[in-house]
C-alpha cells in the first residue's frame, strides 16, 4: 500500500514537526522570482473535488504545479461525477492514468478510505464529510507555530459548531498531538456528545470561557449542513451569544478561522478584517503546507522500513 | 569494514587554505564573489574558505547555502525522503561570480542539481565549483575549478569528509565495505 | 388463521446418523447415540438406511429465523427465494420468515400468494412471508389485514421503517383481534434517528459520523408497549440493539404486556468500535452496532429471557451499492450462514451462554414466539435438524456464500461450528 494521509492521526508528533519544517523550505521558494521547483517533474496528481471548495482546491492545484507535477483537477460540476458515476468507478478510471497522488474532497466520511482500496496512488484527504481534514490541521499548526510560537503548552479554544466540523475534529486532534490544551465552546446543540472523553477537550457552553485561551479558533456556522432553525433558535441569537468580537477578546489573543467566513454570524465584521488575526496567514500558508505533504508522500517510497520517517506508516483503511 | 585515514587534520587545513589561495588568485576582488555551500558539509567548508579569503585578501566574499533536495533526480528511489535544508542566498546572484562549494565530487549529480537550484535564483555571470575531494566516477560532464585532493576510488568505497564544525574532527577517511553502496 | 410456510417438494430424507451427540434441550435429550430419519420423520427402523458419520458431531433441532430479507420481488440481484433459503439451509435453518419491504412491498394478497407459489417451487427450507402493516409501508392506511391473513401471511411488519403514527399502530393492534397474527415491529423514532448512520456515542464523535441514539429505539418501544397494553395486543420487537430498549421490554414484561423481542448475532457480538474502519459492507446496519454496555445488556437479556430469541435480520445488498462511502451505503448485513457459528464461537466457547440455550434461542424459542412449528428431535417429529461439527473452524467467505451477497459482518473471521447437514421439513436441504 502507498502511504496516504487520511486523518491527522495518521502522522505522529515528530512527523508533523518535520512536515512543518519542510513547509518552511517552500515558504522560501515562494519568496523567489521563480516560484517553482522541479521536484515532482513527471509525477501526476489528480485533484478530485466532489464537494465545492475554493481555497483547498486552488491551493492543492497550485501546490502541485509549483512542484512541477502534472496536475489534473476534476470538480463535481460538469464531470462524470455529476452523471452519477460511482466513486469507485471514478477512482478506477483515474487509476488507469497511474497517478502518484489522488487528492479527494467528498461530502461523505470514508470516501477517501474507499478510494484507497481501488488505487495504488497515495490518497490525500482534502476533507470528507464531517470526518477529517488533515491538511487544514497541518496548515493551522504551521500558522500558529510561525505566528504565535511553540504549540506545546498553548491553550486553543474552538468556538461554535464543533459537531459538524471536520476542521474542528482534525484541528483538535492536531493541536492536542502537539501538546496544546484544547477546549470547545458552543451551544449544547452544536457540541458533540461525549466530547470530553472522545476528543480529550474541556467543554463549555459559556463564551466567557474563551478568556483563558491563547488562540481562539472560530468555526464557520455551516448553514448548508442544517435545516433552518433546527440546531440553533436563530442566527441572530447565535451571533449575540457566541459570535466572537473584539469585545469578547482580551489583548494578545489570536483569532483563527478556516473560511469561508459568515461575517456578523460567528465572527464580527471588523474582527474578520483585523490584521492581528491569523486568518490571512492561514489562507497564505495552505499552499506551502500542501506542497510539503505532496513532497513528502512522493519523496519517500513505499515498502521501506522505519527509515522512511516522512508521513509514517499511514495506510488506507 | 575497514577505514583508512587518507588526510589528517593538519593536511586538511592546509588543503583548504590552498583552495582559498587559488580562489584569491583568480578573483582579485573577493567582495565581488559569493561562496555558496551545498548542504551538508559544503556549508562549513564555504564558511572556512570565506574566513581564509578574508584573512588573505582583506575582504570577505558573500556567503550562502544551497539545498538541493527539491532538485534531486532520484526522488522516491531512496530509502528515506531527503532531509530538506534551508537555502540562504541573501544577495543578488546576478551580480556576482558564484563558487559552489562541496566536500566530495563523485558522480556529478549533486552539482547538476545544485546548478539547477542556483539558476532558479537568477543568472550569475560566472559559476565555478570548489571541492575538497574529487574521487572520480563522473556520470555527467562536470569538472571542478578548485580541487583539494584527487583520490581514485573503487565504487564500493566511501570517502567521508569530517569537519570539526559537524563531526568534531578534521579528516578524510576511506571506508571499504561490500555493504556500502 | 394459520400461517402458511412454503417449501419445494422433494424426496423425503431417509438416513441414520451414527454415534452423534443428540441434543434437544426442549425435549430434555442429550445423549450420544444413533439418530434415525425415515421418510422425513425422526425415529424408526435403521435397517438398510444410508449412514452419516456422527462422531464428534452434534445433532440439534433446526434453527428458525423470524427475520430475513429475501429481496424478492424487485431485487433478485441481491437475493431470491432459492438463494436465500439455501443460505438458511447452510446455516442450519429449517424455517425463515421474510420481511415485506420489497419492491413492490408485500402489501396485498396477490403478491403474497405469488411469493408463496414461488417458494413452493424454489425454497429449500420452509419460508413464510410477512405482509406489510400499512399500504406501501407508508405508515398511513392499513393493508387488507384479513385477506392477507387468509392468504397465509406469517404476520405483519413494516420492517425497514417504523410506523410513526401511533393511531395507525393502534388500529393495527385492534385488527390483530381478528387475524391473531403477530405484529413485528421495527422500532425507531425517525426524527431522533435523523440522518444518523451509526450509533450516537464516543466513536461517532471521534469519526464525525451522524449518530442514531439508543433512545430513538427505546422511545418507540415504550410507545408501542403502552399501546399493546391498552389494546391487549401482542407485539414482537425486531432487532433490539440498545440497553435502554432492554429496560423498556423488561418493564413491559413485568407488568404483563404481551411483548416478545429478538436480537441479532451482530448486535450480540460487535460494538461501534468496529465502525472506525468505515467499511459499510460489514458494519453499517440499522439499528447500528452500539457500545460495549449495550452489547453486554443484550447478552444478559438473552440469557435471562427478556430477549426471547435470536434473529439474523439477514439483509443482502449488492456489492456495488455497499462499495460506497460509509454515509452513502445502504444499511444491512447478511447473517443466515454465520448466525450459529458466530454465536457459538463468541458466546458459547468463552462461556457467556451454554450450548443448550443457544440452540433454544435459535430454534424452539423463535418458533414459539412467532407461532411456528417447533423443531424437535423426538421420535415421530418431522425431521427438522442440523448436524454441526463444533470443533471444525471455517473462515467466513473462504468457501463463498450460498447467498448472492457477501456483506457479512463476520467476513474473514475464523468461526467454530460448521453445519454439515440440514434436514428441513423432512428433506435434505444442505449437505456440505
Amino acid at each position: 500500500m502507498p502511504r496516504s494521509l487520511l486523518a491527522i492521526t495518521d502522522v505522529d508528533r515528530a512527523e508533523v514537526a518535520r512536515l512543518l519544517r519542510v513547509a518552511n523550505r517552500f515558504r522560501e521558494v515562494m519568496a523567489r522570482d521563480i516560484k517553482k521547483v522541479p521536484t515532482l517533474r513527471g509525477r501526476t496528481i489528480v485533484n478530485l473535488f466532489f464537494e465545492a471548495s475554493t481555497r483547498t482546491a486552488t491551493s492543492f492545484e497550485l501546490a502541485g504545479k509549483r512542484l512541477s507535477a502534472d496536475v489534473i483537477s476534476i470538480k463535481g460540476k460538469g464531470s462524470s461525477l455529476e452523471k452519477g458515476e460511482s466513486l469507485k468507478d471514478t477512482v478506477l478510471t483515474l487509476a488507469s492514468y497511474a497517478p502518484d497522488v489522488l487528492v479527494i474532497r467528498h461530502q461523505s466520511a470514508g470516501a477517501c478510505a474507499l478510494a484507497g482500496r481501488y488505487t495504488d496512488a497515495a490518497v490525500i484527504n482534502a476533507g470528507d464529510g464531517k470526518h477529517a481534514h488533515p491538511t487544514q490541521a497541518l496548515l493551522d499548526l504551521y500558522t500558529v507555530e510561525r505566528e504565535v510560537g511553540p504549540i506545546d503548552g498553548l491553550h486553543v479554544a474552538f468556538v461554535g459548531d464543533i459537531a459538524h466540523s471536520r476542521v474542528a475534529r482534525s484541528g483538535i486532534a492536531g493541536f492536542r498531538m502537539m501538546g496544546a490544551k484544547v477546549s470547545v465552546v458552543g451551544p449544547p446543540t452544536l457540541l458533540p456528545r461525549h466530547a470530553e472523553e472522545s476528543l480529550g477537550v474541556d467543554v463549555s457552553t459559556d463564551i466567557a470561557d474563551i478568556a483563558d485561551a491563547d488562540v481562539v479558533y472560530v468555526l464557520r456556522m455551516q448553514l448548508e449542513r442544517m435545516g433552518p432553525g433546527r440546531l440553533v433558535p436563530s442566527l441572530r441569537e447565535y451571533a449575540a451569544t457566541y459570535g466572537v468580537s473584539h469585545a469578547r477578546l482580551r489583548p494578545g489573543q489570536r483569532v483563527m478561522h478556516a473560511g469561508p467566513i459568515n461575517r456578523g454570524v460567528e465572527i464580527a465584521d471588523d474582527l474578520a478584517d483585523d490584521p492581528g488575526t491569523l486568518i490571512v496567514p492561514q489562507a497564505a500558508n495552505g499552499m506551502i503546507v500542501r506542497m510539503a505533504v505532496l513532497y513528502d508522500l512522493i519523496a519517500a517510497p513505499e515498502g521501506a522500513s522505519e527509515q522512511r520517517s516522512a508521513l509514517g506508516d499511514a495506510v488506507a483503511v | 569494514m575497514s577505514a583508512t585515514v587518507l588526510v589528517d587534520g593538519d593536511q586538511l587545513r592546509r588543503t583548504v587554505a590552498r583552495i582559498a589561495h587559488e580562489i584569491v588568485e583568480r578573483h582579485a576582488d573577493p567582495a565581488a564573489i559569493a561562496l555558496v555551500g551545498i548542504h551538508t558539509r559544503g556549508v562549513p567548508l564555504a564558511n572556512r574558505l570565506a574566513e581564509l579569503i578574508k584573512s588573505f585578501a582583506g575582504a570577505a566574499p558573500a556567503l550562502g547555502t544551497l539545498d538541493i533536495a527539491l532538485y534531486r533526480d532520484d526522488l522516491g528511489s531512496r530509502p528515506a525522503s531527503p532531509i530538506v535544508h534551508d537555502t540562504r542566498l541573501e544577495f543578488s546572484i546576478t551580480e556576482r561570480a558564484v563558487i559552489l562549494v562541496d566536500d566530495v565530487l563523485y558522480t556529478g549529480r549533486t552539482i547538476r542539481a545544485a546548478l539547477d537550484a542556483l539558476l532558479d535564483y537568477g543568472r550569475p555571470p560566472l559559476v565555478q565549483l570548489a571541492v575538497l575531494v574529487d574521487r572520480g566516477h563522473r556520470e555527467l560532464p562536470i569538472r571542478p575549478d578548485y580541487v583539494g585532493r584527487n583520490f581514485p576510488t573503487d565504487t564500493r568505497e566511501r570517502i567521508a569528509v569530517r569537519l570539526t564544525q559537524i563531526d568534531g574532527v578534521d579528516e578524510i577517511v576511506r571506508h571499504t565495505d561490500e555493504e556500502v553502496r | 388463521m394459520t400461517v402458511t410456510l412454503a417449501q419445494r417438494g422433494g424426496d423425503s430424507a431417509s438416513l441414520v446418523i451414527r454415534g452423534a451427540r443428540v441434543l434437544d434441550p426442549v425435549a430434555g435429550i442429550d445423549e450420544t447415540r444413533d439418530l434415525v430419519v425415515r421418510d422425513g420423520v425422526i425415529g424408526g427402523d435403521p435397517t438398510g438406511l444410508p449412514e452419516v458419520a456422527g462422531s464428534e458431531r452434534v445433532v440439534v433441532p433446526g434453527f428458525v429465523d423470524p427475520h430475513v430479507h429475501l429481496r424478492t420481488p424487485g431485487r433478485e440481484d441481491m437475493e431470491d427465494i432459492a438463494t436465500g433459503s439455501a443460505a438458511g439451509a447452510a446455516g442450519g435453518f429449517v424455517t425463515i420468515l421474510a420481511m415485506p419491504n420489497t419492491s413492490p412491498p408485500v402489501d396485498n394478497a396477490g403478491i403474497l400468494a405469488s411469493l408463496l407459489d414461488a417458494a413452493r417451487e424454489e425454497a429449500r427450507i420452509r419460508v413464510g412471508f410477512y405482509a406489510a402493516i400499512t399500504a406501501g409501508q407508508r405508515g398511513q392506511e392499513l393493508t387488507e389485514q384479513v385477506e392477507l391473513a387468509e392468504t397465509g401471511a406469517a404476520g405483519f411488519s413494516d420492517d425497514g421503517v417504523p410506523v410513526a403514527n401511533a393511531e395507525v399502530m393502534r388500529r393495527a393492534m385492534q385488527y390483530q383481534g381478528i387475524t391473531g397474527l403477530p405484529l413485528v415491529l421495527h422500532e425507531e423514532d425517525p426524527d431522533l434517528s435523523g440522518s444518523g448512520v451509526m450509533h450516537e456515542g464516543a466513536v461517532a464523535t471521534r469519526v464525525g459520523l451522524a449518530g442514531i441514539p439508543g433512545v430513538s429505539e427505546s422511545i418507540a418501544v415504550a410507545r408501542d408497549a403502552a399501546l399493546a397494553e391498552y389494546e391487549r395486543a401482542r407485539i414482537h420487537i425486531c432487532h433490539v440493539s440498545a440497553r435502554e430498549t432492554v429496560e423498556e421490554i423488561r418493564r413491559a414484561k413485568t407488568r404483563g404486556v404481551a411483548i416478545t423481542a429478538e436480537v441479532t448475532p451482530h448486535h450480540l457480538l460487535l460494538t461501534d468500535e468496529a465502525v472506525v474502519g468505515l467499511d459499510p459492507s460489514r458494519h453499517k446496519m440499522n439499528p447500528p452496532l452500539r457500545e460495549q454496555a449495550d452489547r453486554q445488556a443484550l447478552v444478559e437479556a438473552l440469557v435471562d429471557g427478556t430477549l426471547d430469541c435470536i434473529a439474523t435480520d439477514h439483509a443482502p445488498h449488492a456489492g456495488h451499492e455497499k462499495d460506497a462511502p460509509f454515509e452513502e451505503a445502504p444499511f444491512g448485513v447478511t447473517g443466515l450462514e454465520t448466525a450459529f457459528a458466530a454465536c457459538y464461537t463468541h458466546l458459547v466457547r468463552p462461556g457467556h451462554l451454554d450450548l443448550e440455550m443457544l440452540v433454544r434461542r435459535l430454534g424452539a424459542d423463535p418458533a414459539r414466539t412467532l407461532g411456528l412449528p417447533e423443531p424437535s428431535l423426538c421420535d415421530g417429529a418431522t425431521a427438522d435438524l442440523a448436524v454441526v461439527d463444533l470443533g471444525a473452524r471455517q473462515v467466513v467467505g473462504d468457501a463463498g456464500f450460498q447467498s448472492k451477497s457477501t456483506n457479512s459482518a463476520f467476513l474473514g473471521d475464523a468461526l467454530y461450528g460448521v453445519v454439515e447437514l440440514t434436514i428441513a421439513g423432512g428433506q435434505i436441504a444442505w449437505r456440505r
